[in-house]
């Protein structure tokens, strides 16, 4: 007969092999819902969203929300929710351009200094942190003030800033992969440099690199909120959140609903990324469960 | 002596960090499609106008003279002329840093004042409501966009509420004490100007807890992890065990050797709160590097740009260099070596 005890045990191992503690956190669950919201609305915009986002109605200025407008309508009477929902839209665009361009080229820097060390990795490791080096917001604004203000290149501008972190995170993989025993297993069977590096390194090198690309996520649609605010991104009418928000800046002491919405939009989506990152590293790194 | 090694090795990297830095801004101000030129004068200058400012400026000259010469002045402390303002970027830095030093001082004592109290409590309490509270806060303080909330805390603070005032570093009625250190705070502590004091303090408060909140955030959460690590060993447990009060377990041995990753952070937020300087300074109207940057850049003042960068980037390492005195200090096994 099965001791009961070891059968606990053994149902509980499984359990955090899949990853049941991770999803049984009721923020993780939430997060997802909310980023599949998010890029739902992103995806659907032109058909759920009520109104045209750039349609001005000025004789429904400034009115706040109601059933015709759920979320009222701004200074050129335009609808707040229709300009949100394809916001959610223009966010996301920015958030997987940003990832995939900073995350490709840092990877590929990553993975060529890591293979090839000596002195093309110290060049290379040295370049990378002269970019860390840099607050990335100044260094945003200084690309995109030099590039001229658009949203296109406030998403060059962020990913540039973005690329180090990945280069240095596919390094240190690389470096403490590339002892391992599957990996000289590999090169003892004759695989060629490029497989065991495409096959080998790559692939388990993934990991610490999803779950910075989640964080990356929410922090490129905060700094292109953030320049899009100060004049450097998206440019008026555009409804992209950060413009909304400045739009709304004169009104902040009567009609606090223009910038309040936008605000908690950028929160929410921001605030979903990061939950999935916590979560991401916690599944992959069973061990940091402890102290979470 | 095995400090002072480290610490000029430290300095080397610093300075070669600083060289990267100020190739990459030099080359990004030159690739500029628009004509800093025709920024600076405008779209009616002339023909011999433009000329006249590009010779000025050296901006005829090829690109490695330009970028020679700037790092010329800079060795003897000439970081150019803003076109801008007309006035020695030096000198503009000068002016604008303080106001930016001050407000990141007073967001970094707010957020360590407040984070690591949070995290203690949440951990002491972990599991429940308290900790489920501090986690949310810190959840929305690593998640809020600077920029909004500082329009929020403008709306509640000043709109509604009138406690406090919505922008500048002091009140226009009351003059800012004679400058010693241009901390506003500290200078009029220095001169026993109370008036100056309390207005400097109160306009303090809204921009200090707006650019704080994320480094809040992040100090509560690395307190809270660290203490659950610590309070789960052994000597923790002896030390209940020998019947000390839950206070003093809690914070001469819990919080004491909780502190080394608390300290890094703090260390490694110097940088975001610089980043978030930028857009804090423009909601509060705050006359520091932040204004100072996002104006050049709207205006293609390159040498003022190139100034702010070199700064900024030379403030990050220079605060990492202080967080591992700071070790040296704390961690007394760091000083055996």
């Amino acid at each position: 007969m099965a001791d009961p005890a070891v059968g606990a045990l053994r149902l509980r191992g499984v359990g955090q092999r899949a990853g049941a503690p991770v999803f049984a956190n009721p923020l993780n669950v939430t997060a997802l819902v909310l980023i599949g919201a998010f890029a739902i609305c992103a995806v659907l915009a032109p058909i759920v969203a009520p109104y045209d986002p750039l349609a001005q109605a000025l004789g429904s200025r400034l009115e706040p929300p109601s059933p015709q407008h759920w979320l009222g309508t701004d200074q050129l009477g335009r609808d707040i929710a229709s300009r949100l929902l394809y916001g959610a839209r223009i966010s996301l665009v920015i958030g997987i351009v940003v990832v995939a361009l900073a995350g490709i080229f840092g990877t590929l820097v990553g993975l060529v200094a890591g293979y090839a060390g000596g002195l093309v990795d110290e060049t290379l490791m040295r370049v990378t942190e002269v970019f860390l080096a840099f607050p990335p917001l100044i260094l945003a604004m200084a690309i995109a003030g030099a590039l001229g203000p658009s949203l296109t290149n406030a998403i060059i501008a962020i990913a540039a800033v973005t690329w180090a972190v990945y280069a240095r995170l596919t390094r240190g993989q690389l470096l403490s992969l590339r002892r391992r025993e599957f990996v000289e297993a590999a090169r003892a069977i004759g695989a060629s440099r490029g497989r065991i590096l495409a096959r080998h390194l790559l692939p388990n090198a993934l990991a610490p690199l999803m779950v910075q690309a989640s964080f990356d996520m929410g922090a490129a649609i905060i700094s292109a909120a953030g320049l899009s605010f100060i004049g450097f991104g998206a440019q008026p009418p555009t409804p992209e959140w950060g413009v909304m928000i400045s739009e709304g800046r004169n009104f902040i002491s009567t009609q606090l609903w223009l910038s309040l919405f936008p605000g908690l939009a950028i929160l929410l989506a921001v605030g979903s990324f990061n939950v999935l990152g916590d979560g991401l590293r916690d599944l992959f790194d069973p061990r940091l469960r402890r102290a979470g | 002596m095995r400090f002072l090694g480290f610490l000029a090795r430290r300095v080397v990297g610093i300075v070669a960090v600083m060289i990267g830095v100020s190739v990459i801004t030099f080359a990004i101000s030159h690739v500029i499609p628009a004509d800093p030129a025709v920024a600076a004068l405008g779209d009616h200058a002339t023909a011999d106008q433009i000329t006249a400012f590009r010779a000025e400026y050296h901006l005829d000259r090829p690109l490695a003279e330009q970028y020679l010469t700037y790092v010329g002045g800079l060795l003897h402390g000439d970081l150019g002329r803003s076109i801008r303002t007309r006035r020695a970027v030096a000198d503009d830095l000068a002016d604008s840093f303080p106001a930016t030093l001050e407000l990141s001082f007073a967001a970094l004592l707010a957020a360590i004042a407040v984070g690591i109290p949070s995290g203690v409590w949440s951990a002491v309490f972990r599991g429940r409501l308290p900790d489920f509270v501090v986690r949310l806060l810190a959840l929305i303080g690593g998640s809020i966009p600077v920029f909004w909330l500082g329009l929020i805390v403008i709306g509640l603070g000043y709109y509604q509420l009138g406690w406090f005032p919505g922008g500048g570093r002091i009140d226009l009625f009351v003059d800012p004490p004679p400058t010693r250190t241009g901390l506003f705070v500290v200078d009029s502590l220095l001169t026993g100007d109370l008036t100056a004091l309390r207005s400097s303090l109160l306009h303090l408060v809204l921009p200090a807890l707006t650019l704080g909140y994320f480094s809040t955030a992040l100090i509560a959460r690395m307190t809270r992890s660290s203490m659950l690590e610590v309070l789960g060993q052994d000597y923790i447990r002896t030390a209940r065990a020998k019947g000390l009060r839950e206070r003093v377990v809690i914070f001469r041995h819990g919080l004491r050797n909780a502190l080394i990753p608390t300290v890094t952070i703090i260390g490694l937020t110097f940088g975001s709160l610089l980043s978030g300087a930028v857009l804090t300074e423009t909601i509060f109207s705050w006359p520091g590097l932040g204004r100072y940057a996002t104006a050049s850049a709207v205006s293609l003042d390159f040498p003022a740009v190139l100034g702010v960068t070199l700064l900024a980037a030379v403030v990050y390492p220079l605060a990492n260099l202080a967080v591992d005195v700071a070790y040296y200090w704390l961690d007394p096994r760091t000083q055996r070596g």
